[in-house]
């Protein structure tokens, strides 16, 4: 999950980062209080959304005083950021910027460990840096085991061209940032900038967190992380359901078992409509995973059915550990329930596990909006005619 | 020959007397495995019941292994108790652990997989389905009866789609197929299986299954130059999957342009690997390698 930057900025604070004051606002009207609970002088406006550039969009403002920032607040608020409504803004103290630095910290898949990366050239995109200035960024291998003590900040901050000078006063705040990564379980923690102050402070500006979802039952405080404004509601009703659902914009429906299965579903789907008036696409990944009972089956089946874009659904389950008999159980469980309300046409693909039963409870069922087909690809062909325009 | 996982391997189980460990041991007997016992702290003395052979149930890794000769371990823990049963396996000098848990947080991956570097243990998964050696040895979760063996030697990330790829080629038969897990850190790689059947003798050609995420795919197109004569089909699943959403696995996420399911289907067709676009596209080409190798 990704945070956003206040939320960033609370972990910051909670273990010790140097930060900014700041304070959240919805409205205009909380925007002016949060200046005035600042003290009324300059303060930042920055929009709070989950992708880069907000800058360059016009999502961040300096006001001066507390009708400037009702201003400036109302005209960021509901702005549209690369498909990302603003909903909240967080107003922060104005600093005063001697040197802008980047620093983060994150998992490296490639070397299976853990990489920092340091740059003296912060605030501009560090994808940028990394392409057109790499000698400019240092990039040191952080043992998981180790972490970031006193040796390894300063071979980073070293690394990265820092003085001594310099060094002593960024080391400890680099301590803190790992405190974070690893006391939160985080997969990513990037300041950018983290900055030096005209009086010589150090402190993390801007800051973008990734935390790990696997981890979730070590933090049972994460859920007020959710953002349930800007979420799918579908994706919402399948999370609370304990479904691996993500919402796409196609029309054909598609539900399996396991994430490469169902990974290859979407692409064999794609590829079926290709051809097809309205290019038929998938609409959702959902993945019931092993050993799913009729119950999962049925619940999957029934978020994609509420999915107004939906015309086609295409099940596609391999069992290896999943039985047919219960896909196709939960199949009848959902069909039975929702009545006259079902009415997207269904093509099934069952192999593996159980599979002549499944077959069979499907043959009895006789259900006029289910069709079985044999073979992956030829019901991805027929789910992908059904979902075309007529 | 085959893999890691032959006649030789004598297995326990970590988490036997859990629901899923002793449903999986089940399958695993039935598919001619010799599981030699279970670890379940606590309950050491104890014996679960298969047909009707006793199991023993020891209480460490160390104590299993002594009594019995083990020198395989299937992991069933729940994930919050998987590192400290991998890294009990890997004390105990075990020669292959497989990690079948999911949902393991990456933090606990790491540590467990820094710590096993340089042991004598081979890391397999976690969040894997394991590996069958047809006819041989079963290690994890692969339903034995999709296949039998044969000189097809197949390495993927997903679990279901090994199934679907298995049950393809059934009629051409497998040397070892290894699920090696979908999460950003995994013990074994699909490079470490590439070399493994470079090496095997009973491997004629070698099907390769990718996802979106990561640089394992390109680093593995790189390997495959330098190293593997023997002839490699690909596949790599999620070409319509959207950037910066997890698909699942935890480690199939497209970020950037890095990561793409055709950045990796074009960096492997250039090394020669006969990359299908579906599955069964895969298969068949797999097919025709086949039959050309018998001509």
């Amino acid at each position: 999950m990704d945070l956003f930057e206040y939320q960033a900025r609370d972990l910051f604070e909670a273990h010790g980062v140097p930060v900014l004051r700041g304070e959240i606002a919805t409205t205009p009207d909380e925007a002016a209080a949060a200046a005035e609970h600042l003290g009324g002088g300059v303060v930042v406006i920055k929009a709070q959304v989950k992708t880069g550039g907000r800058g360059k969009a016009g999502g961040v403002k300096l006001a001066r005083g507390v009708d400037e920032t009702r201003e400036r607040a109302s005209e960021i608020l509901g702005m549209d950021i690369k498909g990302h409504t603003v909903h909240t803004v967080m107003i922060a103290e104005g600093a005063d910027i001697a040197e802008e630095y980047y620093f983060s910290l994150l998992l490296d898949r490639a070397n299976r460990s853990y990489l920092a990366m340091c740059s003296k050239e912060g605030g501009m995109d560090i994808e940028q840096l990394a392409v057109e200035r790499p000698d400019a960024l240092a990039r040191v291998e952080v043992s998981p085991l180790v972490g970031i003590d006193d040796a390894k900040a300063g071979e980073i901050l070293e690394a990265a061209g820092f003085g001594v000078r310099d060094g002593v006063m960024i080391a400890p705040v680099l301590k803190k940032l790992w405190d974070v990564y690893q006391e939160e379980d985080a997969t990513l923690v990037e300041v950018n900038p983290l900055v030096k102050t005209g009086s010589g402070k150090i402190i993390a500006l801007d800051g973008k967190i990734t935390l790990d979802a696997n981890a979730d039952f070590r933090h049972p405080d994460r859920a007020s992380l959710v953002d349930e404004a800007s979420s799918d509601p579908l994706e919402l009703r399948a999370k609370e359901r304990d479904l691996n659902y993500v919402k796409l914009d196609g029309t054909v429906g598609v539900i399996g078992n396991g994430a490469g299965l169902v990974m290859s579903t979407l692409d064999v789907v794609a590829k079926a409509g290709e051809d097809l008036p309205g290019r038929p696409h998938p609409a959702n990944f959902l993945d019931i995973g092993g050993g799913a009972s009729a119950q999962v089956m049925a619940d999957g089946l029934e978020i994609i059915l509420s999915d107004p874009q939906v015309r086609s659904v295409f099940v596609n389950v391999f069992g290896g550990i999943t039985a047919c008999n219960e896909v196709a159980n939960g199949i009848v469980q959902a069909l039975t329930m929702l009545g006259g309300r079902a009415t997207k046409p269904l093509v099934v693909r069952l192999d593996g596990n159980a599979v002549e039963i499944g077959r069979y409870i499907l043959r009895e069922f006789d259900h006029p909006l289910v069709t079985v087909v044999d073979t992956m690809d030829e019901a991805a062909r027929i789910a992908a005619e059904l979902a075309q325009e007529a | 020959m085959s893999i890691f996982l032959g006649h030789h391997s004598r297995i326990i189980v970590q988490g036997m007397t859990g629901s899923e460990g002793r449903k999986h041991t089940q399958r695993m007997i039935m598919a001619g495995s010799r599981v030699v016992g279970g670890v379940t702290p606590g309950k050491g003395g104890e014996s679960v019941r298969f047909e009707e052979n006793p199991v023993p149930v020891f209480d460490s890794v160390a104590d299993a292994r002594e009594a019995t000769g083990a020198n395989v371990s299937v992991i069933f823990v729940p994930a919050r108790f998987a590192k400290a049963a991998v890294l009990e396996a890997v004390a105990a000098e075990i020669e292959l652990v497989v990690c079948i848990t999911e949902g393991i947080p990456v933090d606990d991956t790491a540590e467990f997989f820094t710590m096993t570097k340089g042991t004598a243990t081979r890391l397999i998964g976690p969040n894997c389905p394991g590996l069958i050696s047809p006819g041989k040895s079963n290690a994890g979760i692969i339903p034995a009866n999709i296949a039998g063996p044969g000189r097809i030697g197949l390495v993927s990330k997903s679990g279901t789609l090994t199934y679907q790829m298995m049950y393809e080629l059934r009629d051409i038969g497998f040397s070892t197929a290894v699920g090696i897990g979908g999460d950003p850190i995994v013990g074994t790689t699909h490079i470490d299986c590439l070399e493994a059947f470079q090496d095997d003798p009973e491997t004629d050609a070698i099907v390769m299954i990718g996802e979106i995420g990561g640089d394992a795919e390109e680093r593995a197109a790189d390997y495959i130059r330098d190293h593997v004569t023997k002839p490699v089909v690909g596949y790599v699943a999620g070409f319509t999957a959207p950037e910066g959403r997890t698909m699942g696995h935890a480690g199939a996420i497209v970020s950037g342009s890095s990561g793409t399911a055709l950045a990796k289907k074009r960096a492997l067709e250039a090394v020669g690997v006969h990359m299908g676009r579906t599955p069964s596209e895969a298969a068949s080409l797999m097919r025709d390698v086949m039959s050309g190798l018998r001509v």
